[in-house]
């Protein structure tokens, strides 16, 4: 992966769920800290021991330096400095609308509105929008030579790609001038408008919900510039020459038909695809097409034991060659002619040792 | 409701699920949110309209802009619907509003299971299975008519919202299936939806279905003398899987150890049709 990340400054792994995303963005980000650079590793929702392995907890939204003892013990040298943090979307959402804000009135009506604690906290794209958000703070800051961006497990890969398109979209948009207009619908509707399509809307509706949604789109309306200039900041950030997208996947079907969906995606948006990293792969070795079970038994001593032993062989042939006629279809579609693939490992890769493995495949010559 | 991390084979058997009740009699349709039909691909359909795949078992996949248009055409004089579907404020207004896909899509739901179908000419279906989005939009979808009704507060949308959130929680008529893989991540993560689900919903995980388990093939025993054995690729392989096996055996004790439902396992489906053969474990298991 070495040649494919020199001169990079930003990162960002996409892939979707279950595929080992969290692991192999650590991974990489560790790589770089061993060679010297400065590297912060943004992650969504790593496992326990990951975190813990890392020293991350959930407090303070903000890349906290690893320390190196915790790896040296593996074997790994940072001779620079690595960085993790874990994002609250909610609480990067809140700072963001702080940031923004003309004034602490105008931040607290935000906050406090129904439809915005809605849209922060739980609703589809939300982690989407805050993940970049935060890329592009930690970007602007100048402190790190590198980030890595692990992406949101959205189902659909789309939705992280869309962000910011979609949020300058939105407040660039009709919509929400014709709303916010002096006679616009908010007006219209919460005032006595008698429009033919307020008054469709109060009777569907009630008032209180446009009341609500005028509000939050009123006083998100004077945080309009600030949007905006960010907006436009994410989206060339994203498609900055020293900005690559990872695409992570393992070799069953779904995650391989969303990775070749997302590095379409990424080609027709002009964004820079960076490679291919296949997790979890069956490697086909040079052995037989079955096992010698007469063998087997006079080595083992057990021919119970050897059979079983053949049955599992038989398993994990047929797993290789569905994952090698994965790689194959895989590569075919999206132009790739030399994928990372890493091999299934046996135990739980939410570790420091898991981390170190797919380090060692990341990052071998 | 089937839900559960991405990448446990939620999909797979959320048809698995449709498959088995149909099997047995009911009329079924399976329902995904997502915008691609991935279930409708498996099973072989196409998309947005309900069309029945196989002998009652039906399938839609839930776009809300489409779930919008009909249920202005349900609610409004035909006049006013178009009038409103075709304002364009009204739509950038609805798309940009937050949790409204989610509230169509549920909505949606609640329409599909209704004795009195609202859709004009639409046949009542006995079971309605929702293949979730991931756990956490998921429970999004379940609260988005509580947090609507709440909103709202009266007029039209609040009653419905009411209407919708208390089919949703009912136990009597939503059961939740929480489909997990013995793996670390998703036990953590379905776990913590049990508690989402309770707290933010009031519903409890009516079966944990683990999925994807591997055989386990070998005894203590045996994995000492796999241990010694000369080295060969048959030897090799057997000492990966029953590696793999022991570290699923872990989580699934986990999972049963914190899972306040019954937990059922679903094997690994080395090669086959796994749709087909998830209902076939289910007959059996349930």
């Amino acid at each position: 992966v070495k040649a494919r990340l020199t001169d990079k400054r930003v990162i960002i792994c996409a892939g979707s769920g279950g595929v080992g995303k969290t692991t192999t963005s650590a991974a990489l980000a560790m790589g770089l800290a061993a060679e010297g650079k400065r590297v912060a590793v943004v992650t969504i929702d790593p496992a326990r021991r990951l975190a813990d392995a890392l020293g991350l907890d959930d407090l303070g939204n903000e890349p906290h330096l690893v320390d190196p003892q915790r790896l040296a013990g593996h074997g790994i040298e940072v001779r620079g400095e690595l960085w993790a943090m874990m994002l609250d979307p909610k609480r990067t959402f809140d700072e963001l609308i702080a940031r923004l804000a003309p004034d602490e009135r105008a931040r607290d009506e935000v906050l406090a509105n129904r439809i915005y604690q809605q849209l922060s906290s739980a609703v589809a794209g939300s982690q989407e929008f805050t993940a970049v958000a935060k890329l592009y703070e930690l970007d602007r800051s100048e402190r790190f030579d590198v980030l890595v961006l692990d992406t949101p497990p959205s189902r659909n890969a789309l939705d992280f790609l869309d962000a910011p398109e979609r949020l300058t979209g939105f407040f660039e948009g009709r919509a929400l001038r014709v709303f916010l207009a002096p006679t616009g619908l908010a007006a219209r509707v919460v005032g006595r408008g008698t429009g033919v399509v307020s008054s469709v809307l109060k009777r569907l509706t009630g008032v209180d919900l446009l009341d609500d949604l005028s509000v939050f789109f009123r006083s998100l309306g004077g945080l309009l510039e600030g949007f905006r200039e960010r907006a436009a900041g994410v989206k060339a950030l994203l498609a900055d020459e020293r900005t690559t997208f990872i695409v992570i996947t393992s070799p069953e079907h779904e995650p391989v038909e969303e990775a070749i969906f997302f590095a379409g995606k990424l080609r027709d948006a002009d964004m820079p695809f960076g490679g291919l990293v296949v997790n979890r792969f069956h490697a086909l070795d040079s052995g037989p097409p079955g096992a010698d079970v007469a063998a087997l038994t006079t080595a083992l001593g057990d021919a119970k034991l050897a059979a079983k032993v053949a049955r599992a062989y038989a398993e994990e042939r047929t797993l290789a060659e569905r994952d090698h006629a994965a790689l194959e279809h895989l590569c075919r579609a999206t132009g790739e002619a030399n994928p990372i693939v890493i091999p299934q490992l046996d135990g739980d890769v939410h570790d420091v040792d898991g981390l170190v493995a797919i380090h060692r495949h990341l990052f071998a010559d | 409701v089937v839900t559960g991390k991405g990448g446990v084979g939620k999909t797979t058997v959320a048809g698995a699920v449709g498959l088995v009740a149909a099997r047995r009699g009911l009329r079924t349709i399976v329902a995904e949110v997502a915008r691609r039909d991935d279930v409708s691909r498996a099973l072989g359909g196409e998309g947005i309209q309900e069309e029945e795949l196989a002998p009652g078992l039906h399938h839609l996949s839930i776009d809300p802009e489409h779930a919008m248009e009909l249920y202005l055409t349900d609610q409004l004089p035909s006049a006013l619907a178009d009038l409103l579907s075709s304002s364009r404020t009204f739509t950038y207004l609805a798309a940009a509003t937050p949790g409204m896909r989610e509230l169509l899509t549920v909505g949606k739901v609640w329409e599909l299971a209704q004795e009195d179908r609202r859709a004009p000419g639409a046949e009542p279906y006995d079971l309605v299975v929702l293949d979730a989005p991931a756990t956490g939009h998921g429970v999004a979808i379940l609260t988005a008519p509580r947090t609507f009704a709440r909103t709202a507060r009266m007029g039209r949308i609040a009653r419905q919202g009411r209407k919708i959130d208390a089919m949703v929680t009912d136990p009597a008529r939503t059961g939740v299936i929480a489909v997990a893989r013995p793996e670390e991540m998703p036990v953590t993560e379905t776990l913590s939806l049990q508690d989402a689900l309770r707290d933010e919903v009031g519903l409890e995980v009516g079966l944990v279905l683990a999925n994807g388990v591997l055989p386990q093939r070998f005894s203590a025993a045996e994995t000492r003398v796999l241990e010694r054995a000369p080295d060969g690729h048959a030897v090799r392989a057997a000492r990966h899987a029953g590696a793999r096996a022991r570290a699923q055996r872990a989580q699934l004790r986990r999972l049963r150890r914190g899972a306040r439902a019954p937990v059922t396992t679903l094997p690994f489906v080395f090669d086959g049709d796994p749709m087909a053969r998830l209902a076939h474990e289910l007959e059996r298991a349930l």
